[in-house]
C-alpha cells in the first residue's frame, strides 16, 4: 500500500539497516561503505518523498503498532508537521552520507552503521505517537549520535566532549521521562492527545511546558542549557557536526513545538518566555561565535544563535495564539518552520565545507588558514553561500525566514497594545544586532580562511575537495539559493504544517502566502541578480578594454610584509570581543613590553565557555565537596545496587497503596 | 509613470552633486574656492576609463566587492520614497529588505577588502563590521517607532503618506527619531566626526582604507554606490526631518531636491566645524543613538 507514511517508514528502515553489510567482514570496507551510502541515498530518496507527499496533500495517518509493553498501543504517525522535519532529516541525512565517502576512511567501519541508525532514529522520533515510544526513540537517537561523534579518536577533547553531551543528554532525557509522567497523569495515556486537545491553563500544563522547555531546550541547546554543544560539534567529524547541528538539535525544536501543539487557550507568558529566552540565544549564541579561534566550536555557537532565532518565531506565534492574533501566528511560526529548514540547509553546507577545509589544510584554527579561494574555489563559493544565507542577508534562504520572524514582530506591534508589545518591540532590533553580528562573525570566518595569503604551510598546500564531497555542498547551496529566490514554493509546503501546529487556525483564514509579500521578494530578488549582471557585464568590459596591471597589495610603505601580518580573524573579532568582554571573559596573555628594545614574545587569547566553566563546573565542584558523604551509598557492589532497586519499588508500593 | 521615471533619473544622476556641495561647503569653510559642484561626475567619469591595477594576492572576490556595493545601492533606491512620491517598488515589509540590502553589501565590501591580505585593509573591515552592528538596531528601532506611528509597513505609506500630521502629535519621539538617524546617517556614510572620507592613511580610517586596493572601475564603482548610499539614507532622513510637502506632484520634486541640497550643505558644516571623534568614542556615541532612538520607541508605545 503506497502512502505517505509507508514511504516515510520504508526511507526510514533503509537509513537503519544502511549499515549492516558494512559490519559483516566477508565485505570489504570500501564497498560496505558505498552499499551503505547507496542504502541511505535510496531511504532518503523515499523518505523525501513520502515527507513532501504529506506536506503537499497536506495528509495524515498513524498506524499502531502491536506490542506487548504494558504502555498502550504504540503508534507511528505522520501530520505535516512530522513530515517538515522528516523532509530536513532525509535531505541532511542523504547529504551528509555521500560526503562521507571523500572525508571518512572506509576502513573505520563503525560509523556507518550508527550513521544509518541515527538517520532512522531521527525519522522515528518525529513519527511516535506514544510517550513512551518516543521516549525510545529518543534514546536510540542519544546514543546513537555519542558513538558517532566520539568515532573522531580518543583524544582527550574528544572523550571531553562525548562525556559532557553524555551527561547533558541524559539530564534532558531525565526531564522527559517527569515530562510524559505527567502527561500520563493529565491525560490517563502515554498516548499523544490531539492538537489543541488540552486547556493550558491548569498547574500540570505548566509544569508540561516547565519540564518540555528544559528537556528539549537542552537538546536544542536554548541558552543557558547549550553548554553541552559547541565542543561536541567541534569534536565530532565534520559531516556528523552537520548533521547534529542540522537535524538532531532540531529534535529539541520539534518536541517543544509539538508539545504547544497540544495546547488550547496558551497563556501570554509561555510565548514571551520563549520569546526572551530566543533573544538570549541568539545574541549570546552570535557574540560567543565572534569570539572563537576554532572554525567548527564557531559555527557551533551559531547553532545556538540560530536556534534562539527560531524561538523568536515560536515565541511570536504563541503570543499571536493568546493575544488572537492569526497574522502574528502564521508569521511567527512560519518563520520558525523555515528557518528550521533553512538552519539544517546552510548550517550542514558551512559544517561540511568546515570539514574540507580541514581536510585541505589539516587544522581547525582559522588563524592559521587563509588563501584557500584559489585552490578551492568551488568549496569557497559553496562556503560563501552559506555564510550570506546564514547572515540572513538577500538573496538567499536565511532572508526569507528572518522576513517572516521580523514581519510577524512588525504585524503584532501594529496591531494595538498588550503586554507582549513592548517585548515584540525589542525582539526587532535585537534581531537586527544579531543579524549584524552574524555578519560580522562570518565576514570573519570567510576571510581569514578562503582569502589573503595562506598563514601556514598547511593551508598554502591546500587542495581542492573531491567530488562525493562537492556534490552535496553544491545541492545544499542550490536549495539556499532556490529558496531564497523562490519563497512561496517552500511556503506551499509549509502551509498545512501551520494548520497541524495550530488547528485553531481557520481553514480559509490568514496563509503565509497572504500574510506575506512573498512575490514581491522574488520579484526584487531577481531584479538584484539582474542588476548585479549587468553591472558585471559592463564592469568587465571596462576592465578588458583598458590596460590591466598587476601588482602586489599596497603596503603603505612597509619593506618586508609576510602573511603572518595580515588582520587574523582573533584582530578582526578584537574590538567586538573587548565591547562585549563583560560577558565573554576573555583570557588574553600578552608579553609584558620593559625596555627600549623588548624582547620577543607570545601573545595568546582565549574565550572559555563561560557558563561551563565559570558557573556550572565550579558549582558542580562545589556541590561534589558537600555531598561526598552520600558518595558512601555510591560503592560499586552489584548486589547492593540490587538491593536499592528492590526497597525502592517496595517503598513505592507501599506508597502507592 | 512620469514620477517613476523623475525617480530613476533623480537616483541615477544626482547622488555625485551631493558630495559636490559637501566639497563646496568644507571648501567654503577653509576659505577656498574648491572643486566645482560637478567634481565627483568627473572623477567617476575618469576612473571608469582607466586601467586597473590588481594585486595578485585577490581573488574574484575583490572585484565582486564593488559590484555588489553598487548594485545594492541601485536596488536599494528603487525602494526608497522620494520627497512626496512613493517609490518605484513598494510592499509590505519592504522596510526589512532595504535594511538588509545593505548588509549585503557591506558583506562583500569587507571580504574584498580581508581578500587584498593587508593588515590595514583588514582593520577598516574590522571597524566597519564593528560599528554597524552598533548602529543596525537603531534603524530598526525607528522603523518600529515609524511603523507603530503610521500603522503602515511600507516605506512608502509609512513615510510620505502621513508623517506630516504626525508631528503635531508625536513631536518628541520624531525629534529624538531624527537625531540618531542624522548621527547614523553619518556614521554609515562614513562622514565626519566618525571617519574621514578625505584621506586613506590614517590609522583611524574605516571606509577608506577598505578600498585602498581598489582602482580604475572598481573604485568608480564604489564612489558612486557610496555616493547612491547617501543619496538614498539621506532621503530616507529627510522624510522624518524636513516634512515639508508641496502639495503640487512637480513642485514636490523641487522641494525634494533642494531639501537634499540642503542636507549636503548641512553635512557639510558639520564636516567643517567638528573633529573626528577617537576610536573608542564612536561605539559609546552609537549606543547613544540606539538609545535615543529606544526613548523614541518608549514614547510610541503607550
Amino acid at each position: 500500500m503506497l502512502t505517505p507514511g509507508s514511504l516515510a517508514i520504508t526511507g526510514a528502515a533503509l537509513c537503519g539497516i544502511s549499515g549492516i553489510p558494512g559490519l559483516c567482514p566477508a565485505i570489504s570496507a570500501r564497498l560496505g561503505q558505498r552499499i551503505a551510502v547507496f542504502l541511505v541515498l535510496a531511504g532518503a530518496a523515499t523518505g523525501t518523498a513520502g515527507a513532501l507527499w504529506s506536506m503537499l496533500g497536506n495528509l495524515t495517518e498513524t498506524w499502531t503498532l502491536d506490542w506487548t509493553l504494558p504502555f498502550g498501543t504504540a503508534e507511528i504517525g505522520l501530520d505535516p508537521l512530522s513530515a517538515l522535519f522528516l523532509l530536513l532529516i532525509f535531505v541532511v541525512s542523504g547529504c551528509c552520507s555521500v560526503y562521507g565517502i571523500g572525508y571518512w576512511p572506509a576502513e573505520k567501519r563503525g560509523l556507518a552503521f550508527f550513521f544509518g541508525l541515527l538517520s532512522c532514529s531521527l525519522a522515528l522520533v518525529v513519527m511516535a505517537r506514544n510517550g513512551v515510544f518516543f521516549l525510545l526513540a529518543w534514546e536510540i537517537m542519544a546514543l546513537a549520535n555519542y558513538i558517532v561523534l566520539t568515532s573522531g579518536g580518543d583524544s582527550p577533547e574528544v572523550c571531553e566532549a562525548g562525556r559532557t553531551y553524555l551527561v547533558a543528554t541524559h539530564i534532558g532525557t531525565l526531564a522527559l521521562f517527569a515530562l510524559f509522567a505527567i502527561f500520563k497523569v493529565t491525560t490517563g495515556s502515554f498516548q499523544f492527545p490531539v492538537a489543541a486537545g488540552l486547556d493550558a491553563s491548569p498547574l500540570p500544563a505548566t509544569a508540561i511546558f516547565m519540564t518540555a522547555l528544559f528537556g528539549f531546550g537542552l537538546k536544542a541547546g536554548i541558552m543557558p542549557l547549550h553548554v553541552w554543544l559547541p565542543s561536541a560539534h567541534a569534536n565530532a567529524p565534520s559531516h556528523i557536526s552537520a548533521l547534529m547541528s542540522g537535524v538532531v538539535i532540531k529534535m529539541g525544536i520539534y518536541g517543544l513545538l509539538r508539545t504547544f501543539s497540544f495546547f488550547n487557550n496558551i497563556p501570554l507568558w509561555w510565548g514571551i518566555l520563549i520569546l526572551v529566552a530566543g533573544i538570549i540565544s541568539g545574541l549570546a549564541g552570535v557574540i560567543f561565535a565572534i569570539a572563537q579561534h576554532d572554525i567548527k566550536r564557531l559555527l557551533a555557537y551559531h547553532s545556538i544563535e540560530n536556534i534562539g532565532i527560531i524561538a523568536m518565531g515560536i515565541g511570536a506565534a504563541l503570543i499571536g495564539e493568546a493575544t488572537g492574533s492569526p497574522s502574528l501566528v502564521v508569521l511567527g511560526i512560519g518563520g520558525a518552520f523555515l528557518h528550521v529548514l533553512n538552519h539544517g540547509i546552510f548550517k550542514s553546507l558551512l559544517f561540511l565545507g568546515a570539514g574540507s577545509v580541514i581536510h585541505a589544510s589539516g587544522t581547525r584554527e582559522i588563524d592559521r588558514m587563509g588563501g584557500l579561494a584559489r585552490p578551492m574555489p568551488y568549496t569557497a563559493v559553496f562556503f560563501l553561500t552559506g555564510a550570506v544565507a546564514i547572515c540572513g542577508l538577500p538573496p538567499l534562504n536565511g532572508f526569507v525566514s528572518e522576513f517572516l520572524i521580523y514581519f510577524g514582530f512588525f504585524t503584532g506591534i501594529r496591531e494595538g497594545f498588550s503586554k507582549a508589545t513592548p517585548i515584540l518591540a525589542l525582539a526587532i532590533p535585537s534581531l537586527a544586532m544579531i543579524g549584524g553580528l552574524a555578519l560580522a562573525c562570518f565576514v570573519k570566518v570567510f576571510g581569514a580562511t578562503f582569502l589573503g595569503l595562506p598563514r601556514t604551510d598547511g593551508a598554502a598546500r591546500g587542495h581542492e575537495a573531491g567530488r562525493p564531497m562537492l556534490a552535496p555542498m553544491g545541492l545544499l547551496a542550490l536549495l539556499c539559493l532556490l529558496i531564497g529566490v523562490f519563497p512561496a514554493a517552500a511556503t506551499r509546503l509549509l502551509e498545512p504544517a501551520i494548520r497541524a501546529w495550530a488547528p485553531g487556525l481557520s481553514e480559509e483564514g490568514t496563509r503565509l502566502a497572504q500574510a506575506a509579500p512573498l512575490s514581491w521578494i522574488t520579484l526584487l530578488a531577481l531584479l538584484l541578480i539582474t542588476i548585479t549582471l549587468a553591472f558585471t557585464i559592463l564592469f568587465k568590459r571596462r576592465v578588458a578594454g583598458a590596460a590591466r596591471g598587476k601588482a602586489g597589495t599596497w603596503d603603505c610603505g612597509y619593506a618586508n610584509p609576510s602573511a603572518s601580518m595580515q588582520y587574523s580573524s582573533s584582530s578582526f573579532a578584537e574590538m567586538l570581543v573587548r565591547l562585549f568582554a563583560t560577558m565573554l571573559r576573555p583570557d588574553c596573555h600578552k608579553p609584558a613590553l620593559r625596555d627600549l628594545f623588548p624582547k620577543g614574545g607570545r601573545f595568546s587569547s582565549h574565550v572559555p565557555e563561560v557558563v561551563l566553566e565559570l558557573i556550572m563546573v565550579p558549582w558542580f565542584m562545589k556541590s561534589d565537596v558537600k555531598f561526598s558523604s552520600i558518595r558512601r551509598l555510591q560503592h560499586g557492589q552489584l548486589h547492593l545496587y540490587i538491593l536499592y532497586v528492590f526497597l525502592a519499588l517496595l517503598a513505592l508500593l507501599a506508597w502507592a497503596t | 509613470m512620469t514620477h517613476i521615471l523623475i525617480h530613476i533619473l533623480l537616483v541615477l544622476l544626482m547622488p555625485p552633486l551631493l558630495l559636490g556641495v559637501i566639497g563646496k561647503t568644507k571648501a567654503f569653510f577653509a576659505g577656498r574656492v574648491g572643486a566645482p559642484y560637478l567634481q565627483p561626475y568627473y572623477d567617476i567619469w575618469k576612473l571608469m576609463r582607466k586601467g586597473s591595477v590588481f594585486s595578485e594576492t585577490t581573488t574574484w572576490l575583490f572585484r565582486a566587492g564593488p559590484i555588489v556595493t553598487l548594485s545594492v545601492a541601485v536596488t536599494a533606491s528603487l525602494l526608497i520614497p522620494l520627497g512626496n512620491h512613493s517609490a518605484p517598488f513598494s510592499f509590505a515589509g519592504d522596510m526589512i529588505l532595504f535594511a538588509y540590502l545593505f548588509g549585503l553589501a557591506r558583506f562583500f565590501t569587507v571580504a574584498a577588502a580581508l581578500d587584498t591580505g593587508s593588515s590595514f585593509e583588514g582593520m577598516g573591515g574590522a571597524r566597519e563590521a564593528t560599528f554597524s552592528c552598533l548602529a543596525e538596531p537603531t534603524l530598526f528601532f525607528a522603523l518600529v517607532v515609524l511603523a507603530r506611528l503610521s500603522g503602515s509597513l511600507s516605506l512608502s505609506t509609512m513615510l510620505t503618506g502621513s508623517i506630516t500630521t504626525l508631528w503635531p502629535d508625536s513631536a518628541p519621539s520624531l525629534i529624538l527619531l531624527a537625531g540618531s538617524l542624522f548621527i547614523i546617517l553619518l556614521a554609515e556614510n562614513c562622514r565626519v566626526p566618525f571617519d574621514d572620507p578625505n584621506t586613506h592613511l590614517e590609522l583611524t580610517m574605516i571606509h577608506e582604507v577598505m578600498v585602498l586596493d581598489h582602482s580604475g572601475p572598481a573604485f568608480g564603482y564604489i564612489l558612486y554606490g557610496a555616493a547612491m548610499k547617501l543619496f538614498v539614507l539621506g532621503a530616507f532622513f529627510l522624510h522624518i526631518a524636513f516634512p515639508f510637502k508641496a502639495g503640487d506632484p512637480f513642485l514636490d520634486w523641487g522641494v525634494f531636491i533642494i531639501a537634499m541640497l540642503l542636507l549636503a550643505v548641512v553635512i557639510g558644516i558639520v564636516e567643517s566645524i567638528m573633529a573626528r571623534l577617537r576610536m573608542v568614542r564612536i561605539p559609546q556615541i552609537l549606543v547613544a543613538s540606539t538609545i535615543l532612538a529606544a526613548f523614541a520607541l518608549v514614547l510610541v508605545l503607550r
